[in-house]
């Protein structure tokens, strides 16, 4: 589903590599954390994945697609099967709860009473429900971060990433969103999770890629912090 | 594993689309009329940019008509006859002008006829009652063939005629008319010129409201990029609202010409009627109401259109 073949990522503004030939191999419906210390290029390899950023060198597939080959037109739609959610939330503070978790399912063009179904559904399984009509100024950190994640997994995309989801939630409601992601799991979608909360993960019994200084460690993370 | 990329993840349909451009047509004029004030002055500025070329035209055209229609009754040539001619030669000539080519119509103005056309016009009755022979000529007013109407045709009919004997002169005089014309042509060139350089302005007034309001919205654009939104659904609503600003200018420069119409009117009948002409300013004019009801709505699109692709292929490096 997601194949990187000696990818490197070099930000013009800033001197060193953010991520230096990385190989990695993520089957259609795994699910995988992606850890490591601040600065190590998480989020940066997450970008790549949904084409918020181009690799300097090598390939990237995503759902059969070679994503440097992607035209501008394509884009869009590479972007509709990959449902992101951000460390910093990148939620819109004009619009509602709702209107903002609608947002990827208004511009694909869905149907008004599907959109509202679909939305009401997902707000239930995050636990907003009752702030559908707020707008996000309104909310709390965690409660923004879940209105990310509603908006991530409204589409349903065949591949969900997410940066730092549990970063502002308590551990009970962290284990609820990490259940949830399980849950997209069984039903086939691909996910990648990058976090810091390894004795979150440890009991989930997935794949871990441990990233360090922009490389993929081989061997599984003995400690992090 | 290779899913195609245009995938139909939903049910697309002809009626969706539709019910979304409805959508945001109207919501783009909803969010214009939340901020009144800042519309109302792009509006009307555009609508004062629309209207001064419009307001040139309709003076132009009515007087590029009269002047056609001048023009065509001025080929008239006037045959001045020899005083010592008597009514029976007149005749003759009047006969041998009427069997010439390339003439389609005569009319004889004797001289008994021109004295008492002369005497009710001018107002000199008593002094002409003094004088004891008629001294004006009879007059044959010739009218040339339809086809013979070009003024090098009419002056060299003038020319043949003058020769004859019998003929003191005879006139065309349209050199006048052909100054007038030339000064129209002049006025109407250049009212084209000031159309095009205030249409440049409406466009460039369009585009930078809309560039503003884009760059108000950029954060909205780029997290509708961010979650898939195609060029085209982040380019719509701007487009429609360049539509609005084009259609409520060409309303209000409508609204204007209206209004200076009635204002004009009446001194405009007055200086009509002193040439016994219809100098009237007609609003509805056909051509003028596509050059704003359609020129101007396209002129805010591409306005639109132009701010929408700027601002995305300036942005387009960081996604
Ligand atoms: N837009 C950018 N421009 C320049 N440099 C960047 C940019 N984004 C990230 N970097 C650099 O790339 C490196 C990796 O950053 P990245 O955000 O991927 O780290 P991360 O693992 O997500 O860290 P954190 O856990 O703090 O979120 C850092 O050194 C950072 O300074
Ligand atoms: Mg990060």
């Amino acid at each position: 589903m997601i194949r990187f073949q000696a990818v490197s990522k070099h930000y013009p503004a800033t001197g060193h590599e953010a991520l230096t030939h990385i190989d990695l191999h993520l089957a259609t419906g795994e699910m995988a954390f992606l850890t490591g210390h601040s600065g190590a290029g998480k989020s940066t390899l997450l970008k790549l994945i949904g084409r918020l950023e181009t690799p300097t060198r090598g390939q990237l597939w995503v759902n059969g697609r070679n994503l440097n080959k992607l035209t501008q037109r394509q884009i869009p739609y590479h972007r509709r099967q990959v449902g992101m959610i951000f460390q910093d939330h990148r939620l819109l503070p004009q619009r509602t709860v709702y209107n903002n978790v609608a947002l990827p399912l208004v511009v694909a063009s869905v149907r008004h009473q599907d959109i509202r179904r679909r939305v009401q559904a997902v707000l239930n399984k995050v636990g907003l429900a009752r702030k559908a009509n707020s707008y996000p100024i309104s909310l709390s950190g965690g409660e923004q971060q879940r209105v990310g994640i509603a908006r991530a997994l409204v589409s349903k995309p065949p591949i969900v990433l997410a940066d730092e989801p549990t970063g502002n939630l308590d551990p009970e409601l962290s284990r609820d969103i990490m259940g949830l992601f399980t849950e997209f799991n069984t039903v086939g979608v691909t996910l990648l999770i990058a976090t810091h909360d390894v004795s979150l993960i440890r009991p989930l019994r997935k794949r871990i890629i441990h990233l360090q200084q922009g490389r993929v460690q081989p061997a599984h993370p003995t400690d992090n912090s | 594993m290779t899913i195609p990329h245009r995938t139909p993840q939903y049910p697309k349909r002809r009626f969706n689309w539709l019910l979304q451009h409805l959508q945001d047509a109207v919501s783009t004029l909803g969010k214009l009329c939340r901020t009144p004030l800042s519309s109302l002055l792009t509006v009307t500025v555009i609508g004062i940019a629309l209207a001064l070329p419009g307001g040139f035209y309709l003076i132009v055209s009515p007087i590029q008509h009269h002047n056609q229609h001048w023009t065509d009754n001025a080929s008239t040539i006037s045959v001045y006859l020899a005083q010592h001619l008597n009514n029976s030669e007149i005749n003759q000539i009047h006969r041998r002008i009427r069997q010439e080519p390339g003439v389609a119509e005569t009319h004889l103005i004797d001289k008994t006829q021109a004295m008492d056309e002369f005497r009710t016009h001018s107002g000199f009755g008593a002094a002409l009652d003094l004088l004891e022979h008629n001294p004006l000529p009879a007059v044959i007013l010739v009218q040339p063939a339809l086809n013979q109407q070009h003024i090098d045709q009419t002056e060299r009919l003038a020319t043949r005629l003058r020769a004859w004997p019998g003929v003191d002169a005879a006139q065309v005089d349209l050199q006048w008319l052909h100054r007038f014309a030339a000064i129209t042509h002049i006025a109407t060139r250049g009212i084209a010129l000031l159309a095009a350089l205030l249409g440049i302005a409406v466009l460039l007034i369009i585009g930078n409201t809309i560039r503003l309001h884009i760059q108000n919205q950029q954060d909205e654009i780029a997290i509708m990029q961010l979650v898939g939104g195609t060029q085209a659904f982040i380019r719509r609503p701007y487009l429609y609202e360049g539509l609005w600003y084009g259609l409520s200018g060409a309303l209000v420069a409508y609204g204007l010409l209206f209004a200076a119409i009635t204002l004009l009117q009446n001194p405009l009948r007055q200086l009509g009627s002193l040439y016994q002409t219809n100098l009237a300013l007609h609003l509805n004019d056909p051509t003028l109401i596509l050059l704003l009801g359609c020129g101007s709505p396209l002129l805010g699109l591409l306005g639109a259109w132009l701010s929408v692709r700027q601002h995305l292929t300036s942005t387009s490096h960081e996604r």
